[in-house]
Order: structure tokens, then C-alpha cells, then sequence
């Protein structure tokens, strides 16, 4: 019988807190990426060595993707986007290392990351717009479209969550089948595939949330 | 039948025939994002990037029926 890919096993207990897989997995991605932000902004000077251009390229080009996304200065969602980029980066390809999990394959990440997002989205819409221009959004462009609008967003922030578990379960779930039927070397293209669907999916995760935000912030 | 059965063919029906709408839809939005490329090269960043978040909006309607066939075959209350 192949395990659950909708359950994840516990670990360990904290008191009466559970810690399951997916949790241990991030908090080592977690450590990792600190420590690595860390040593690379260790010493900033103004002719930058590898790691510091290497990651002035990558913010760069982060903010680059959100100003064309939103039209706007990417200062204010640099720090919560760019994370989101790079940690679903780390996470979705932590399935390739040999005995870990990826923490987005389990349900509880994904949800947790939507989430996040869900409340970021009307942080900011709120923060520019002011509670009452906020809501009155919500009635835009019709009146007629307020239920729909309401209904859209929790229904979008479920297809967020559902969209990155399932890319990213469903891909190591064909692994773990092939590697069943087939043996050992046969499923290498498919982990290459995987690599390319992780990067995608983390891409495509960070551009919707860029779109959301940029929704309820408005336009100029 | 057996409620185990008729859960196995219900998750392969899922699968099955909820991948056609998204795999026709993906087929024509992929055509057309070609075309627009082949006619426009110098926008192909911006219609790449649409076309790469209208795929995954797409794709969200065969995740959503991969989701089900998972749930009758692992969460199914009605198999216990």
C-alpha cells in the first residue's frame, strides 16, 4: 500500500504539539537560507564579490518581475514577495535531495503560504487605500459584483494553495510510482522535469501574489 | 459493488476526463501565445510571462480533479 500523499507523519512532540515532516524540513530551510543571507551580506561593498552580485542579480531581477507586474515601486513587497520567490524555491527543490520530502508536497505548507498571502493582499489594500476605499472595492466596478468579488477572494487564495500541492505532490507521487514499477535509473528525466516544474511553480506562486496585491492596491 | 471498486473507477474517471478540457485549453492558449510571438518578437517577455500564469490558471481545473481522484483513493469516508 503506497502512504497517503494527503497525510503527513509526525516526527516528534513538543509537549502536546505535534511536529510533523514538513515542519523539521522548513525549519532546516529555514537555517539554511538565514545563515546563507547572512555570509553573503556579511561584508557589502561597492565592488561586490561573487555571492553579492549573485544576489544583487537575483533581487534585481525579482523587482524587476514585480514593478512590470503591478507598475509600481516594488520597495514596499520587495521583502514579503522576495522571500515568498526564494523560500518556494528552496522548498520545491528540497524534493530533489535524496531522503527529504519537499514541505510544499504536504498539504500544510501550501496552505500556510496562501495564507499568507490572503492576508497580505488585504494589508495592503487597506494600507493604501484606507479601510473604507478598501471595501468599497470590493463593489467595483458594479454593485452586483460584490458577492462575486467576496466569493473570489477566498476562492483564489484555495486555487493557490491547491495549484502548488498539487504540481509538486502529484510530480513526486509519478516518482515514487515509476521508481515501484520501472527500477531505479528510469525516472531521472522525470526529476529533471521536476526541477523545472519546482522553479515554475515557485515563479508562478510569487507572480500571482504580485497580482493580487497589486489588485487591491489599485492603480496610481 | 463493492464501495472500494467503484472508488478506484470513479478517481481514474476523474483523471481520465478531467484532463481533456485543461490539455485542449492549454493546446490553444500555447498556439496563441506562439503566434503572438512569431508575429511580435520584441514582446515576447510579456506574453511569455501571461501565458506562463494563464497555464497555471488552467492547469489549476487538472489539479483540482487530480485532488479528487486523491481523495477517493486515500480520504474516501466511504471506504473505511
Amino acid at each position: 500500500m503506497i502512504p497517503s500523499p494527503l497525510a503527513s507523519s509526525v516526527v516528534f512532540r513538543i509537549g502536546p504539539i505535534p511536529i510533523a515532516r514538513p515542519v523539521v524540513t522548513t525549519w532546516g530551510i529555514m537555517v539554511l537560507m538565514a545563515l546563507g543571507s547572512r555570509l553573503a551580506t556579511r561584508r557589502l561593498r561597492v565592488h561586490p564579490d561573487l555571492p553579492q552580485t549573485a544576489l544583487e542579480a537575483l533581487i534585481l531581477a525579482v523587482c524587476g518581475q514585480i514593478e512590470e507586474v503591478m507598475r509600481r515601486d516594488c520597495g514596499p513587497f520587495l521583502p514579503l514577495l522576495g522571500t515568498l520567490f526564494l523560500y518556494l524555491c528552496a522548498a520545491n527543490l528540497s524534493g530533489v535531495v535524496p531522503g527529504v520530502r519537499a514541505p510544499t508536497a504536504g498539504l500544510e505548507t501550501p496552505a500556510a503560504l496562501a495564507t499568507i498571502v490572503f492576508l497580505a493582499v488585504h494589508y495592503f489594500g487597506v494600507r493604501s487605500r484606507g479601510v473604507l476605499g478598501y471595501l468599497a472595492s470590493f463593489a467595483q466596478p458594479k454593485l452586483i459584483m460584490l458577492p462575486l468579488n467576496i466569493v473570489s477572494a477566498v476562492t483564489r487564495t484555495f486555487s493557490l494553495m491547491v495549484r502548488l500541492f498539487g504540481n509538486i505532490m502529484s510530480g513526486e507521487f509519478l516518482i515514487a510510482l515509476v521508481v515501484a514499477l520501472a527500477g531505479l535509473i528510469v525516472p531521472i528525466p522525470l526529476m529533471a522535469l521536476e526541477i523545472l516544474v519546482a522553479i515554475v511553480q515557485a515563479y508562478i506562486f510569487t507572480v500571482l501574489a504580485a497580482v493580487f496585491i497589486g489588485a487591491a492596491v489599485g492603480g496610481e | 459493488m463493492d464501495p472500494k471498486i467503484i472508488s478506484i473507477i470513479g478517481a481514474a474517471l476523474a483523471v481520465s476526463i478531467g484532463s481533456i478540457g485543461p490539455a485542449l485549453g492549454e493546446g490553444r492558449s500555447v498556439a496563441a501565445a506562439m503566434d503572438a510571438i512569431a508575429r511580435q518578437p520584441e514582446a515576447a517577455g510579456t506574453l511569455s510571462r501571461t501565458l506562463f500564469v494563464g497555464l497555471a490558471m488552467i492547469e489549476t481545473m487538472a489539479i483540482y480533479c487530480l485532488v479528487v481522484a486523491l481523495m477517493l483513493l486515500f480520504a474516501n469516508p466511504y471506504t473505511r
